[in-house]
């Protein structure tokens, strides 16, 4: 039993993330200490998911893109544009308190990056460009195309149905909460009571099989491109809303890093294939809880990347076949190299 | 008689869980054309491996000009005077034709590349060795497969080498392109290189090589001069047969009514440059038609046609119920067509996934995301099928990836039959199956057929062809070259059709 | 005679002769050499940067720890000398080898645990921006007199001046080119961005060539970061903030297939001066604000990529 739990995908992160805690804990030990205050909850627990939202969200879209053997680099790029998208429209209306306002400028935002999404795929199925690559544009022109929006200003709004989205509450926890909730259930049903999740794992992991299966593989990358594009752009008006304004500059920066470290995190691997949502949840959670400690701990909050540099490194190598083999075989093969590397195409 | 240039004695290769080479000898002689034949996994590709040193050798000695050598990669071999050129060229696409040619050597002064001389070396080298006059500062790619394989073989040749092993150089060029590179490879002969030839063509191995050494099962059947060893032979040694042991083998399948079934596909003068010349084939409903050939002789090629993996270049190929063409393997199922892949890495298994999902997987494909097969009727599915064909281990939750060749075979079987395909293409279903197993598979598909359901069976297990089908189609050098009806199957026409000659 | 391979190089300079006459026949006093020289002065470190860059990619590879090498080059350079008071003789060398043993350990993990450069790189870019901060999290100036000295020094050419900045990119983007197109290394890193497997099957060095390419890159990194503390006469950790999206277009623009095997320094070159005429024409526009570089950027980005695609699909049909 022992052995099963220990090799359960969701063993390693789910320690992680204990020991992270259990350190917090230790450290301070009122961090796990909830207050009511105003009839909402309070507490270290509370903003770390109040604040990780955006970053599970992006994340959980990044997942199914990585399963399909893809990457979207642009996801931070979105990030931005959504928001300002959302302010400007905000900021355009008469009635800035509108409610209606508000129900526009999310679902031209939320438009917006479906078509940012759309053109991501149709550029990786259609054109056949490496997902790296492609999305790559959007990564460089976006960042510009908020700019753009936002006429390189901080759009600030005031208006109090929007700043529900990201600073309201509801039932006493914060609504982005909910939001996330959402997306992580209907990002659950669709992969796993449709068969999409079955076509994404199988065109992630081999796609020249999964043709050959009768399986419409540009549908599904597609599809996964416009999901993830959705993701992103709704964390970007949980983002901007959080903060009643837009910055086309800053908004959603590094987003993709983390969102992809989060995935990795995760136990999904790189390569494509099998996914895991609550994995890549539990790595964003991880992501976050160690910019509170580190915020908490009072060392400057930019060290922060060089405990995730050695993150990333640990979990890819892990991840490698090679780096396994090294350990066990210790070189043995080292007169042949390139004996491992034909053997796969034997 | 001369003594030989390269000698091997005792090889045997070991990967875990098999033994790719077990105490092969094989010597090559300066000046001669040696073809090394076998089958599939007979062992030809390990022994070239080991010999170029991509591989390492756990028995056995390699000798060249009397010393006894080690080999360990690729360029200890061009050092040793051992050259390849394989069948996909492996060379720099993007690289000019003279860096090709000199990579690695290139002349320096100083430390600085003389593009000048190289290009003048190269061109030299090309000229005089291979009758070849081409710009040699064009990238690689600006040439045809013919010609790379020719500068492929001029960097060989650069390389002072002795012995010259051409993997499979002619399968993918034309007519005209086999005879320029037969014309370079007598040439080089006569200049005293000595040439390891391997190739699927028989035809092209009595034209041009001298000896013959035949795998099989990682195993050496021998070693004969090519004017003493008839095709026949030659066939019946590589599948490891006798001929006077050859005897009608009962038929498995009924005499079935030959007008009984109404067309199901029919394909008329199909064809496509560099995989199978144009052939005419049809199956009728409930008919098993196999095809026969060695590996390289146009088997798979087919299927793939008539799949609508590949496109045809030319001909008509019709599904007779819904009277359209094959476009891609999406439509081919949608008119009941089933595609069992030989290349059941690669081609087939979806190694992230379990056996349950690797057997919904084609059916739910074509029922659409939307409609999804509940878990329940999944289970059943697969519960059914692991039963049915005898699956082991008989957990559908377990990953296909760590499952045996064989099991995953009837995985991807199962795939197809669930499916329930009105044609089932099957490529070498038994290959890697246990005895029994391909017992089951050959009696499944006789019944299969019974129920109406047309089967094209191919495989290189001769006796398995015959013993489940009503019709054979025989194919050489990747051309049909005989088509059998069920009163004249049997195994001395077939193999002779196979040999040719 | 026109070499199809020159195409791109020819399509990118001719968009940068296009680009400058544009400008100078739209603004006044837009044509002049000074305009040309600022050209090079502000963007000597993107060049040098670039150069590393253009030999990972041409492998098949990527690098994004660039940006971060130069901040934390930055960092050492200030730190060390105005608050360990270290020579300059001895603080320059040091970090150049120091950047360069961060790309061979890069290299190293990519070539041996065959993990994405994507990847590791993205760990180098996050360990080097950190261990700025651990530096320090604020600006540290260099008031070093060699450091100002060699900021202040201007060379006098016909029409104008430019900094010795500019002198250490042009020579560094010389040597590029012989290394690239004159020396075995650089004809190996070619050949493994063409077929690594084949190159292997030639025998060529695949592994220490894969390697050096890094070191090569952090190499030109630190050198860069060097620049960068003469240019902006600063340590900080902020400095070359996204640093590594604008190499990689001026790479991509200048003609260099992402997918590796193809590319050319001088292309480069001329990439990172497009990327600069259009940030200049927008300054002299004066009404378009400086995101339209980004999106204009972004387009050429992937009209090139395109263009390259479509290239390398005619390739392709060619060839069958």
């Amino acid at each position: 039993m022992g052995g099963k739990l220990y090799r359960h995908h969701l063993f390693w992160p789910v320690t992680v993330l204990g020991a992270l805690l259990l350190f917090n804990l230790i450290y301070s030990p009122d961090f796990f200490s909830l207050v009511i205050r105003g009839g909402n909850l309070y507490g270290s627990l509370i903003d770390i998911l109040n604040f990780g939202a955006p970053l599970i969200l992006v994340s959980i879209g990044m997942t199914l893109v990585i399963a399909t053997g893809g990457i979207d680099l642009s996801v931070g790029s979105i990030v931005a544009i959504s928001g300002a998208m959302a302010c400007l429209t905000i900021s355009k209306g008469t009635d800035q308190s509108s409610f209606l306002l508000v129900i526009g400028a999310v679902g031209a935002s939320i438009i917006l990056s479906v078509v940012l999404g759309m053109w991501n795929g149709a550029l990786v199925t259609i054109t056949r460009i490496q997902p790296i690559i492609a999305t790559l544009i959007l990564m460089v022109a976006g960042r510009g195309i908020a700019q753009l929006i936002t006429s390189g200003q901080i759009i600030t709004v005031s208006n109090s149905n929007y700043e529900y989205i990201g600073a309201g509450s509801l039932a006493a926890l914060p609504f982005s909460i909910f939001i996330v909730a959402a997306a992580l259930l209907i990002a659950s049903l669709l992969t796993r009571r449709t068969a999409i999740g079955l076509f994404i794992e199988s065109v992630g992991s081999n796609p020249e099989a999964s043709r050959l299966a009768g399986l419409r593989s540009k549908t599904v990358i597609l599809t996964v491109y416009i999901f993830c594009g959705l993701c992103a752009g709704v964390a970007g008006l949980i983002l901007s809303s959080n903060v009643s304004s837009a910055d086309g500059n800053n908004a959603g920066l590094w987003y993709e890093l983390d969102a992809i470290l989060a995935v990795v995190i995760g136990g999904t691997s790189l390569n494509g294939g099998r996914f895991y949502l609550m994995g890549t949840v539990i790595g964003a959670l991880i992501i976050q809880t160690l910019t509170t400690t580190i915020y908490m701990i009072g060392v400057p909050p930019e060290i922060t990347l060089v405990v995730k540099a050695f993150v990333v490194l640990a979990v890819c190598l892990i991840q490698s076949e090679a780096f396994r083999k090294t350990l066990i075989t210790r070189w043995k093969k080292r007169n042949y190299p390139a004996e491992q590397e034909v053997t796969r195409h034997a | 008689m001369h003594t030989p240039l390269l000698q091997m004695t005792g090889i045997t290769k070991r990967f875990p869980g098999v033994k790719a080479l077990s105490n092969v000898d094989f010597r090559l002689f300066p000046g001669e054309v040696h073809a090394l034949m076998g089958e599939n996994g007979a062992g030809k590709s390990t022994l070239i491996k080991v010999l170029t040193g991509v591989y390492s050798i756990d028995e056995g000695t390699v000798r060249i000009d009397d010393r006894t050598v080690t080999i360990a990669g690729p360029l200890e071999a061009q050092k040793a005077g051992i050259s390849t050129v394989y069948q996909e060229v492996n060379l720099c696409p993007n690289l000019t034709v003279a860096e090709n040619v000199f990579i690695g050597r290139e002349p320096r002064r100083f430390g600085r590349i003389q593009w000048k001389k190289m290009n003048e070396d190269a061109k030299q080298l090309l000229k005089e060795r291979l009758n070849l006059s081409i710009d040699v500062t064009l990238p690689l790619h600006a040439y045809s497969v013919a010609i790379q394989q020719l500068i492929a073989i001029a960097r060989a040749l650069s390389i002072s080498a002795k012995v010259l092993i051409l993997d499979e150089p002619t399968s993918s060029l034309d007519q005209n392109e086999v005879q320029q590179l037969f014309g370079i490879m007598r040439k080089l002969k006569s200049d005293g290189l000595a040439i390891l030839f391997v190739t699927h063509f028989l035809d092209q191995v009595y034209e041009m090589s001298d000896r013959i050494t035949v795998l099989r099962n990682g195993e050496l059947e021998g070693e004969y001069m090519a004017a003493e060893l008839p095709r026949i032979e030659l066939v019946l040694k590589m599948i490891g047969k006798d001929l006077k042991l050859l005897e009608e083998l009962p038929k498995l399948s009924e005499e079935a009514g030959e007008a009984a079934g109404t067309m199901m596909i029919n394909a008329s003068a199909l064809g496509r440059k560099g995989a199978i010349k144009p052939f005419d084939l049809e199956i009728r409903k409930g008919e098993v038609v196999g095809l026969a050939g060695l590996l390289g002789s146009g088997r798979t090629e087919i299927a793939r046609l008539l799949f609508g993996v590949d496109r045809p270049d030319e001909g008509k190929l019709l599904v007779a119920d819904s009277g359209s063409t094959v476009k891609s393997p999406r439509n081919a199922i949608d008119l009941g067509i089933a595609f069992c892949s030989e290349n059941r890495k690669t081609e087939g298994i979806i190694d992230d996934l379990t056996v349950r999902e690797n057997i919904i997987l084609a059916l739910q494909a074509t029922k659409g995301w939307s409609r999804p097969l509940s878990r329940k009727k999944q289970d059943e599915i697969a519960e059914q099928y692991i039963k049915m064909l005898n699956i082991n281990p008989p957990n559908p939750e377990h990953l296909i990836k760590n499952l045996s060749g064989g099991n995953q075979q009837k995985v991807l079987l199962a795939r197809w039959l669930l499916t329930e395909p009105d044609l089932l293409i099957l490529d070498e279903p038994t290959r890697g199956i246990d005895i029994g197993a391909k017992a089951e598979i050959q009696k499944l598909v006789l019944s299969l057929a019974k129920q109406g359901m047309s089967v094209l069976f191919i495989s290189s297990e001769m006796e398995e062809v015959i013993r489940v089908s009503d019709r054979v189609a025989v194919l050489r050098d990747r051309m049909k070259v005989k088509e059998l009806s069920s009163s004249e199957i049997n195994q001395k026409e077939i193999m002779q059709a196979m040999a040719g000659g | 005679m026109l070499n199809r391979k020159y195409i791109p190089i020819l399509v990118t300079f001719g968009l940068l002769a296009a680009m400058f006459a544009a400008g100078s026949f739209r603004y006044t006093g837009f044509f002049s050499a000074q305009v040309l020289y600022n050209l090079l002065i502000d963007n000597s470190f993107l060049i040098i940067t670039a150069v590393g860059m253009t030999f990972v990619i041409i492998s098949g590879g990527i690098d994004l720890s660039v940006g971060s090498v130069i901040a934390l080059t930055t960092m050492l350079c200030a730190s060390l000398v105005e608050q360990q008071g270290w020579s300059p003789a001895v603080v320059i060398p040091m970090v150049l080898i120091l950047g360069s043993l961060f790309g061979t350990l890069m290299g190293a993990i990519i070539h041996y645990f065959k993990i994405q450069p994507f990847i590791v790189t993205l760990a180098g870019m996050f360990l080097a921006r950190g261990v700025c901060y651990i530096i320090s999290i604020n600006t540290i100036t260099v008031t070093n007199g060699f450091f100002t000295k060699v900021a202040q020094t201007k060379v006098i050419l016909p029409g104008g001046n430019i900094s010795i900045n500019v002198i250490i990119a042009l020579a560094l983007v010389l040597a590029a080119i012989f290394l690239a197109h004159y020396t075995r290394f650089g004809r190996n890193v070619y050949a493994i961005g063409g077929s690594e497997q084949s190159a292997l099957l030639m025998g060529l060095p695949v592994a220490r060539t894969k390697i050096l390419v890094y070191a090569f890159s952090g190499f030109c990194s630190a050198l860069a970061g060097v620049v960068f503390t003469f240019y902006m006469l600063s340590g900080y950790g902020l400095h070359a903030m996204g640093l590594e999206l604008d190499t990689i277009a001026a790479v991509v623009i200048g003609g260099t297939l992402l997918t590796g095997g193809v590319g050319y320094i001088a292309g480069t070159f001329i990439g990172v001066l497009i990327q600069g005429v259009i940030q200049t024409i927008i300054s002299f526009e004066g009404t378009l604000s400086s995101w339209w570089t980004k999106i204009v950027i972004g387009l050429l980005l992937f009209v090139f990529i395109l263009f390259q695609r479509l290239l390398s699909e005619r390739r392709i049909t060619l060839k069958t």
